[in-house]
């Protein structure tokens, strides 16, 4: 059975996908997560959306066959300068962040719609790229989503404490003479690219759950910036995988699976993970210093004895 | 203006701005200030809130872009993005005033010293990086929280962790905004000490302080904004006179028993409007 599902070439393109989106995602998510920008894929996903349709619109006008050869080279046109535009918005900081995320929502959307009407399509057409359509994965697309996934892994662990350092702290970035408009810009396109990689496999609309639940799984258990980012990689990796492994025994969509597999498993740990950390050995984390006070001896006492307990 | 330093013509300053104005909307912030800080000076800015010394550091180190005026770390131009590519940034170290909003994800206390490794165009940590940062949290008396993420650690911890991301890179230059408020006396005392031994090696320091507190006797020299202007630069002046209140305990001497302190008066004295101690 397991064999069947391995040697059938379709599964092995498909899952070959999802591992990459599994380690690809979450990466990216860290850093998203980190500048508070959990929402960011989803702005981006909208406006690949017009990205799918301006390519769409195109191909048909040079009378390409299929229609859509040019919808993943349009998505990851759109989604690159709409992750560009957002941090250019962001950091002339007229706008909120906020809110150029939900003017891009809309426009993405609506976008999307419209020029997939105009190049003679319905927006029947899009719902492969809105929910994913794994089993139409072709050999040119599994080959683009190989080498934009190895862009994003090389500079999302190569350039990781830099990204850390300007997504932690990006005032101190600048006054360490961190080159943090290219790190921003790098972070946003990174972002685009992640989103169109994992168009095929999730969605444009779930897309984002892939880079943000397994972040928020790994935080349950972990207290570091590196272990959240490697726990979420291992999330990401099990569920897109298992996700896609029930599809091929269930005629079920694998981008919903997938991500609602990754929601189950953070409920599971949010409900175990209390008790995973109460078996720690607790540790005193009062310093033992003096007071800036001068205390009265029962209160120095008392203070002796609160010290005890606390070893 | 008073100017009692020492001018070196030999070395060049280490930081050197000239006519800053720095406007935020229709505030006027910094309204023309001038000011040289030469090697191996410890100079604190002192002032009441929102007189501007926040801003004039945040100035300085690049964080604000001026909206007219010059600022020369180590003898090169600051500017906007590429231009201050020529400044020799592993030899200054900044440490903002409390803990910034913090990222969304923990980050262990070796996680956000070794930011502190990055500068320039060094964008990924050097050989031996873990042993910097041990060293680095070992001067703050932190060696033992190199694994702790550092939201759940105190205030005043919190406090030491940004100034041994800091001290990591080993700077020459030390722009400090406001490193003890919040950090209790004893905290405050390893600190001086932890300075002096650096000044002690030669690092040039531009603090930020509400009052001097134990830092009193390594300062050098005092610049006080008020306003967003500079009213004094010369000789720290004297804290006003709470010192004496019950519960205040002096552990430090004083620097101005030599009878070099400044009238009551001035408008210098007065634009030293310490607030309440904490």
């Amino acid at each position: 059975m397991m064999m069947m599902m391995l040697t059938d070439p379709f599964m092995q393109r498909a899952l070959i996908a999802a591992l990459l989106v599994g380690v690809t995602a979450p990466v990216v998510g860290t850093y998203l997560v980190q500048r508070k920008l959990s929402l960011l894929g989803d702005g981006i996903g909208h406006v690949a959306l017009t990205g799918v349709a301006l390519g769409w619109l195109v191909g048909a006008g040079m009378g390409l066959s299929p229609n859509d050869t040019l919808a993943v080279p349009g998505a990851v046109i759109a989604a690159v300068i709409g992750s560009v535009l957002i941090e250019v918005v962001r950091r002339r900081g007229r706008t909120s962040g906020d809110l150029a995320l939900a003017i891009m929502f809309y426009g993405g959307i609506a976008g999307g719609v419209l020029l997939i009407g105009i190049a003679g399509g319905s927006s029947g057409n899009l719902m492969q790229y809105l929910f994913g359509s794994i089993s139409t994965v072709s050999d040119a697309d599994l080959w683009l989503t190989v080498v934009l996934s190895l862009v994003v892994l090389a500079i999302g662990v190569g350039l990781r404490h830099a990204l850390f350092s300007v997504s932690h702290d990006e005032e101190f970035a600048i006054a360490s003479g961190l080159p943090v408009w290219a790190l921003n810009v790098i972070v946003a396109v990174v972002s685009a690219l992640t989103v169109t990689v994992a168009m095929r496999v999730v969605g444009l609309l779930l897309v984002s759950a892939l880079m943000i639940v397994p972040v928020a799984v790994a935080q349950q258990v972990t207290h570091a910036f590196g272990r959240t980012m490697l726990t979420a990689c291992v999330v990401g990796v099990v569920v897109c995988v298992s996700g896609l492994t029930i599809t091929y025994w269930y005629n079920v969509s694998p981008g919903a699976t997938i991500v609602v597999l990754a929601i189950a498993v953070y409920a599971v740990v949010s409900l175990v993970a209390p008790f995973l950390t109460r078996g720690r050995p607790a540790h005193d984390p009062h310093p033992d210093l003096p007071d800036d006070v001068d205390l009265p001896a029962a209160a120095t006492e008392r203070a002796a004895a609160a010290a005890k307990e606390c070893r | 203006m008073t100017d009692t330093r020492q001018v070196t013509e030999t070395s060049e300053p280490v930081i050197e701005a000239r006519g800053l104005h720095f406007r935020a909307g229709a505030s006027h912030i910094l309204r023309g200030i001038d000011l040289t800080v030469d090697r191996g000076e410890v100079v604190a800015v002192l002032g009441a809130n929102g007189s501007g010394k926040s801003t004039l550091v945040r100035a300085l180190v690049g964080i604000n872009t001026p909206s007219e005026g010059t600022v020369r770390l180590l003898g090169e131009p600051l500017g906007a993005g590429r231009r201050s590519a020529a400044v020799d940034w592993g030899r200054i170290g900044y440490v903002p005033q409390r803990a910034g909003a913090g990222g969304g994800i923990p980050s262990t206390a070796q996680e956000v010293v070794a930011s502190g490794l990055l500068h320039g165009r060094r964008l990924r940590l050097p050989r031996g990086w873990r042993d910097q940062v041990d060293a680095a949290l070992d001067q703050v008396g932190l060696a033992d929280r190199v694994r702790d993420p550092v939201h759940l650690l105190s205030g005043g911890q919190q406090q030491r962790i940004l100034i041994a991301r800091a001290l990591v890179r080993e700077p020459d230059l030390l722009v400090l905004d406001e490193p003890v408020a919040g950090v209790d006396v004893a905290s405050q005392e390893a600190f001086a000490a932890t300075m002096e031994r650096l000044v002690d090696g030669g690092l040039t320091v531009l603090v930020v302080l509400h009052e001097l507190g134990e830092l009193e006797p390594l300062v050098s020299r005092a610049v006080v904004l008020r306003h967003g202007k500079v009213v004094h630069d010369g000789a720290p002046p004297r804290a006003r006179h709470d010192h004496d209140r019950v519960g205040h305990r002096h552990q430090h001497p004083h620097a101005d028993d030599n009878g070099s302190r400044i009238p009551r008066d001035t408008a210098e004295a007065r634009a030293l409007d310490l607030e309440v101690r904490p």
